[in-house]
């Protein structure tokens, strides 16, 4: 059976693989952007706490994502949890170090500004300083989700959803029926997905920055 | 006013639309604003030796423009932003219109304080509108009244509603930005009014037009005004009262500004004060606050021989040629008159004079120009009123210095 072919006949089991694949991603980066976003917060106005919260998450990224998925089975079963919980810390590093930057970017005398004239701290970060800090923050969301892109394939040792399936289960049985085929497509599907998903990031750009700041 | 227009202010004849009087607030504008009263406000840091400001005790009247004026470092922003409690004093008392500012919660304490600073601080992703806006948002206006308000304001500051509303920061040019900042500062109706060097980061032309769009501003309004500079000139110039502050914020002298260059309290004030204190000083009075001198005066058509009898029985020097309507049109000498045949070309044709309302500074210059060192004063619609010389100069300057003596000493506090 040639890949077309192998395509063609499985197209439906790649469209549910590459929905939960794209799924996974997306649901992750979102969770991983409110926490990520949230520790920017905590964090930006003091050196210390910036530099602690950055060398963390760059610490969880340098942990193999093989590795991290093995040690979180034991702890966390089979299947999704794992696979979330991983998906998450990874995605955290560009999103922290971005949210810590696009809000101490925000020029001071905005915010010196913005408290002068009687908006509340609250107002400030939600009004002023986290809108202009969005371009930033999304930056740092679509590093993520390219990265995870490429992560969430390894999620299926750990019996997570997504294309990562195809490719384990084709290069499990290499010189098995369409095993080459099913790694490729898995493989193809991931890099498509992520090409798909970065056009996506392109367009919620235009439709959120803030007309002033673009 | 369109932000185009020229203004004729170059840095002389300023204070047009400013109430005569300077010494009453009220006279001929409304005021809107409250007194503000510092009692032994102090701030100390921790970990720092000496205060950043030492027990400062001031009362701003309402509807005043106070100058805070002071080296770099000297605590003058800090001071200011006690006022609003962007920074929180350390000891004292600050009132509010009787209010203490302690009482209420900032924020709200805020709202009710216009604030303006150098770097205009405008929100870049917001557009004009939605700038000037906010605080008429925060305190819960109905988003037509807040529409029409932001229009109100734009007006207010000479830029186009319909032009500008929607524009964003960015697409300003530095002075645009500052008026912006002063329609953002006053679009509440906040009857105190602080800004921080407002108008240190533009260019020496824009800023003399701000500083006059500012005494007009104020004119109209009446607001209490709290203004930090560094700058003696400007504080000169929009200052209802100049505190020129020393290291720790303290009160080296707080008075007019006339009483300041008369008699400035110390070394290190007239140091600040710097060269050129009496000009500065012919700067704030008007030609019509002196006694005009008198020269002998005759019509076009009256004979020369006449007239010449008449300057050399006066025995004066010259003498001033009217038109019909009264209007001076040529100086003569009594030597210049002998043998001419008519007074329509006698002497030389005066060209310029100073009206009334003219500085001193402006009549000095005048004086230094003219031949004689005069200085022909005529009134609005060109008619003769006097001549002002040398010697009213001098006199002047030295009854200020008379009347601010010893003034200054009892007048300012610690």
């Amino acid at each position: 059976m040639s890949f077309w072919e192998y395509v063609g006949s499985r197209w439906e089991q790649l469209l549910v693989d590459s929905y939960l694949h794209t799924s996974a991603v997306v649901q992750t980066t979102l969770v991983a952007t409110v926490i990520g976003v949230l520790v920017g917060v905590a964090v930006y106005r003091s050196p210390i706490g910036s530099t602690v919260a950055t060398a963390l998450t760059s610490a969880i990224l340098t942990i193999p994502s093989f590795a991290l998925l093995g040690l979180l089975i034991p702890v966390l079963g089979l299947g999704v949890r794992p696979t979330v919980t991983a998906l998450v810390l990874y995605a955290l590093l560009p999103i922290v170090r971005n949210t810590i930057v696009g809000l101490s970017t925000v020029d001071p005398s905005v915010r010196d500004a913005a408290r002068g004239i009687g908006m509340s701290r609250l107002g400030v970060l939600t009004r002023v300083e986290l809108r202009l800090a969005w371009p930033a923050v999304l930056a740092g969301m679509r590093v993520s989700t390219q990265m995870l892109m490429g992560i969430a394939a390894i999620a299926a040792y750990a019996k997570g959803p997504g294309l990562g399936n195809l490719i384990f289960s084709g290069l499990q049985r290499v010189g098995g029926a369409n095993a080459i085929n099913a790694a490729v497509a898995g493989t193809l599907g991931v890099v498509l997905l992520a090409l798909l998903l970065d056009a996506a990031y392109v367009l919620l750009g235009r439709l959120t920055m803030p007309r002033g700041i673009r | 006013m369109s932000q185009n227009e020229v203004h004729s202010g170059t840095g002389v004849g300023r204070r047009e639309g400013r109430p005569d009087d300077r010494d009453v607030a009220s006279g001929g504008s409304a005021v809107s604003g409250v007194e503000i009263r510092l009692e032994e406000v102090s701030k100390r840091y921790p970990g720092q030796a000496l205060p950043a400001v030492e027990s400062v005790t001031m009362t701003i009247p309402a509807g005043n423009t106070v100058a805070l004026v002071g080296p770099s470092g000297c605590g003058k922003t800090t001071t200011m932003k006690m006022i609003n409690r962007l920074i929180e004093p350390s000891s004292g008392r600050i009132t509010i219109g009787g209010e203490d500012a302690h009482s209420l919660h900032p924020d709200q304490l805020r709202r009710r304080i216009g604030y303006a600073i150098q770097q205009v601080g405008l929100f870049p992703h917001m557009t004009v509108g939605e700038n000037v806006g906010v605080v008429p948002g925060l305190i819960g206006w109905r988003s037509g009244r807040v529409a029409d308000r932001v229009d109100e304001m734009l007006d207010l500051v000479g830029l186009d509603p319909a032009e500008y509303r929607d524009r964003f920061p960015r697409q300003l040019s530095g002075g645009q930005q500052q008026r912006v900042g002063v329609a953002r500062a006053l679009a509440a109706d906040p009857p105190v009014l602080l800004m921080d060097e407002p108008f240190g980061a533009v260019d020496p032309i824009t800023r003399g037009n701000l500083q006059d769009e500012l005494l007009r501003l104020q004119a109209e309004l009446g607001k209490t005004i709290v203004f930090v500079t560094h700058d003696f000139d400007e504080a000169v110039k929009l200052g209802d009262r100049i505190a020129v502050l020393g290291p720790r914020s303290t009160i080296l002298q707080y008075d007019t500004p006339e009483a300041i260059l008369a008699n400035p309290a110390d070394d290190t004030v007239a140091g600040f004060v710097g060269a050129g204190a009496k000009l500065k000083q012919l700067a704030l009075l008007r030609v019509r606050d002196v006694e005009l001198g008198e020269v002998p005066t005759a019509r076009v058509d009256e004979a020369p021989e006449d007239f010449r009898r008449r300057l050399t029985d006066g025995r004066s020097q010259f003498g001033l040629v009217l038109d019909a309507r009264r209007r001076p049109v040529r100086l003569v000498s009594a030597v210049e008159l002998r043998g001419v045949t008519s007074l329509r070309n006698a002497g030389r044709p005066v060209v310029d004079t100073v009206s009334p309302a003219s500085t001193l500074h402006d009549a000095l210059e005048a004086i230094l120009t003219d031949d004689e060192g005069v200085a022909v004063v005529a009134k609005s619609r060109g008619e003769y009123a006097g001549v002002v010389g040398i010697d009213t100069v001098m006199a002047t300057i030295r009854a200020l210095r008379a009347e601010h003596e010893g003034s200054a000493d009892e007048e300012t506090p610690s």
